[in-house]
This record gives C-alpha cells, sequence and structure tokens, in this order.
C-alpha cells in the first residue's frame, strides 16, 4: 500500500467519524414540528440554489434529451446494468443489519441478473415478481442505533442526512465490486452506467421533479420534507402520529 | 426516490365512489378503497383522452374525498385567524390547485394498476395499504387514510411510499402565506395561479 492511499483512507475514516459524531451530537438541536433537524438550513439553502441552478443549465437538459433519444429498451438496458452492480452493495450491507432474507434477494439476483439477464441488462428478477432489496450503509447505521444526524443538502447529489451521507462514504468501500474493478475499468464502466442512470430518472421523472424545483412555493422546503419522510419511511422509522384526529381537527368553514 | 409516484397516484385519488352512511369496519374501508381502484383501473383502460380525465378527476375528488378536513389540514395553525370568507374561498382555491396540480399527471399512470393489500385500524380512521404496479418501475406502496367523520365514507389522506400528501402541501401553503408576508388573501390568490 502507497503512503498516498494510505494517506486517503485515513481521511475517508476521519470524515465518516466525524459525520457520526454529528449524528450523535444533534440530539439536543431545535426540531420542527415536521420532525426536521436543520440547524444549517442557511448553508443548505446556499447548497440548494447552487444545485438548481446546476440542474437548470445542465442536467435537467442533459436527462430530458437523454430520455427522448435513447430507445427505451437501451435507456432501460443501462439503468438495469448500474442497479445490478448495486446488489453486491445490497448484500453485503444486509448482511451487517442481520438480514439474512435481504442478503439472500440480492445474491440470488445478483447472479441471475449477470447470468440470464445478460450481465444485468435484463432485469430478469423483476420480471420473475422477485421483491427488489435495496439497502445501504446508512441504513446498517440505522439498524445499528445511530441516529439521523441534521439535514444535509449536498452539491451534485441533493438531499441527505449525516447519517446517510456517512453512509455513502462507507458504501464506496463497502462495494465489493470495488476490489474487482480497477481504477480504470472503474471509470470506464461503473461510472458512466451509474450517471447514464442519473440522468436516465432526471428525464422520466421530469414532470414530478419541475414541480418541486421550480414550481413550489419553497423548493428548499419541499425537497427537504419529501426526501425525510421517504427517507424514513424506507428505513422502517416513519412516525405515524403525525395524522391528525379527523374527529378533532376543527374543519368549521371549510 | 419515487416522487413521481407521488404525483402519479394523486390522480388516482379522483375515483373515490361514494357510499352510504353507516358505522366505518374493516370491512367498509377495505371496500371503499377496492372501489376505488376498480374505478382507477377502469378510467385507465377506458382509453379517454388526458382532458376528459382531467375534468373527471376534478369532478370527483370534489365529490367524494373528505374536503373540509383537507382544506382545514392544508390550511395549518393560520385557519384560525382566518375569516368565514377566507376559509371558504381558500377550501375552493385549494381543491382546484390539487385537481390542476394532480390532474394533469393522470398519464403517468396510464398501464398501471393498484391493488390492495391489506386494511388496520388506528385510532378512529383506517388506514389501508395498497400496492401500484407502474409500468417499468417496481411495485410501490400507496396508503389511504379512510373515516366517516362526515357520515360517509370517505379518505382525508394519502401516502405515497411514506410521503404524506397533506404535509406536504401544508408546507407549500405555509410557504405561500410567508412569500405573502402572513397575508391569507395573497396566499389564495397564488394558490389561484399555482399548480
Amino acid at each position: 500500500m502507497t503512503i498516498f492511499s494510505r494517506l486517503h483512507r485515513a481521511s475517508v475514516l476521519v470524515l465518516v467519524v466525524s459525520l457520526l459524531g454529528a449524528c450523535a451530537g444533534s440530539n439536543g438541536t431545535a426540531i420542527t414540528p415536521e420532525g426536521i433537524n436543520d440547524p444549517n438550513e442557511k448553508a443548505n439553502r446556499g447548497v440548494h440554489e447552487f444545485n438548481r441552478s446546476l440542474d437548470r443549465a445542465f442536467i435537467r437538459p442533459a436527462g430530458v434529451g437523454y430520455t427522448n433519444f435513447v430507445p427505451d429498451g437501451l435507456e432501460d438496458g443501462i439503468t438495469n446494468f448500474a442497479l445490478n452492480l448495486e446488489e453486491p452493495k445490497n448484500m453485503v450491507n444486509s448482511l451487517l443489519q442481520g438480514n439474512l432474507r435481504g442478503a439472500g434477494l440480492s445474491l440470488f439476483s445478483f447472479v441471475t441478473n449477470t447470468t440470464l439477464g445478460f450481465g444485468g441488462i435484463i432485469d430478469a428478477t423483476r420480471e420473475l415478481g422477485i421483491p427488489e432489496n435495496d439497502t445501504d450503509f446508512g441504513e446498517t447505521l440505522y439498524v445499528w442505533g445511530v441516529g439521523e444526524g441534521n439535514y444535509i443538502e449536498l452539491p451534485f447529489l441533493g438531499p441527505s442526512t449525516h447519517r446517510r451521507t456517512a453512509g455513502l462514504v462507507v458504501d464506496l468501500f463497502t462495494n465489493p465490486l470495488s476490489a474487482v474493478f480497477d481504477g480504470r475499468s472503474r471509470f470506464f464502466y461503473l461510472t458512466p452506467a451509474g450517471f447514464a442512470s442519473g440522468l436516465s430518472a432526471r428525464g422520466r421523472f421530469t414532470d414530478t421533479i419541475d414541480s418541486v424545483l421550480y414550481e413550489s412555493a419553497d423548493s428548499y422546503a419541499q425537497a427537504r420534507l419529501i426526501y425525510l419522510q421517504n427517507r424514513r419511511f424506507k428505513l422502517g422509522d416513519a412516525e405515524s402520529s403525525t395524522e391528525i384526529d379527523p374527529f378533532e381537527l376543527d374543519t368549521e368553514g371549510f | 426516490m419515487q416522487r413521481r409516484h407521488f404525483l402519479a397516484i394523486m390522480g388516482a385519488s379522483a375515483f373515490l365512489p361514494a357510499l352510504p352512511a353507516r358505522a366505518l369496519t374493516d370491512a367498509s374501508a377495505k371496500k371503499l378503497v377496492d372501489s376505488l381502484v376498480n374505478d382507477v383501473n377502469k378510467v385507465i383502460t377506458s382509453g379517454k383522452s388526458e382532458k376528459a380525465m382531467y375534468s373527471e378527476f376534478a369532478r370527483i375528488f370534489a365529490r367524494y374525498s373528505d374536503t373540509s378536513y383537507i382544506s382545514a389540514y392544508a390550511m395549518g395553525a393560520d385557519g384560525r385567524t382566518a375569516s368565514k370568507a377566507q376559509k371558504r374561498a381558500f377550501s375552493e382555491a385549494f381543491q382546484s390547485y390539487i385537481a390542476r396540480k394532480y390532474g394533469r399527471r393522470f398519464r403517468e399512470f396510464i398501464g398501471g394498476r393498484l391493488e390492495v393489500k391489506s386494511v388496520r385500524r388506528v385510532k378512529n380512521w383506517y388506514e389501508v395499504d395498497t400496492t401500484a404496479f407502474l409500468q417499468g418501475e417496481a411495485p410501490f406502496t400507496v396508503t389511504f387514510h379512510v373515516s366517516n367523520r362526515t357520515g360517509r365514507d370517505l379518505f382525508f389522506n394519502m401516502f405515497i411510499e411514506g410521503i404524506n400528501l397533506l404535509l406536504t402541501e401544508r408546507a407549500e401553503v405555509g410557504a405561500l402565506i410567508d412569500r405573502n408576508g402572513g397575508n391569507i388573501d395573497g396566499m389564495i390568490r397564488d394558490l389561484k395561479s399555482a399548480g
């Protein structure tokens, strides 16, 4: 191992530890009635404006163009290929969470789609009705009892939390494929496939994403609320108590 | 991220049938959503134009959801200081905003279907879980909350992959109120051109 890669690993470790520290330290900070923990809102709004102009200038046109010009079959194939490469990461995290069923589903999907699905281009397991097992190290941290931390909007990547961000960094290393692909093949295959599937999602969901980013009164607040609700639901951490009893709400005059 | 689903299914909420007043039970809550699912599937396969689907949506939404609860919830704490006329104007503006915003996305639902999975009692309402299958998408969960507060079984909220329709729209209304410096009439004016 070279000194450079040692330093590189050490700096990643420092980043992850400091993010986890932030998760632990966030318990005392103010939380809104919607359960939003966002003490760095001002800085986050700055990043949001950056992301929005990036989207307007590059990502949206590229995504819409990609979806319109690339034939649907090819577009699906590229997205399937990228998603299949996530399965080893899903499997490792399921194991770390003690979720043997999930680990088995991911292993089965990876083997099946890589062989019967021609290297993952066809999502054979979806055709067979096999449930998806999509997880990440952020979820593993949740299962291990680490707090959510503050809300954070990441440049380029968008809404996240401290816990999820620490997970993203760790997942770069827990993906067993990182060991299989060397730097060059990762650059030529993995990264472009992931990028293309991201563009595809931007293009296909353009009406909905536009309505949040460009048509709502406060796009930052809408994106934050929608992201947090969906993320907590995925983790099984959703609060059911936010509902107002229909018999108790004063509806007089409405 | 399944935001698109959230919005796509909003279109589905239009097709709730009315049922006669009686005690709300597991079976009647399920029946309500079953009928909804049937009607949604029927409209999807009807081959009607987008425009026809949209107007059907607006009409049926107004008639079959608990619109006064939905409006009161969306206005939030500001509803307490609103006058009677403001509440009425808001209710009307909000309903047509919802119809516009989600109705024009109905086409995303073409070729899809909803299946009722389970019913669960929560306090004095029912939670009905359905699974949505859209073309080329992984199946996802859509939950309806049903009550008979008004004397009829009506749905008063829905969740797409955990995203609460009313909570999300209340935040939007709150942002409109802030933008108008707390002025409710200004918010209602903006709402009429939003969506």
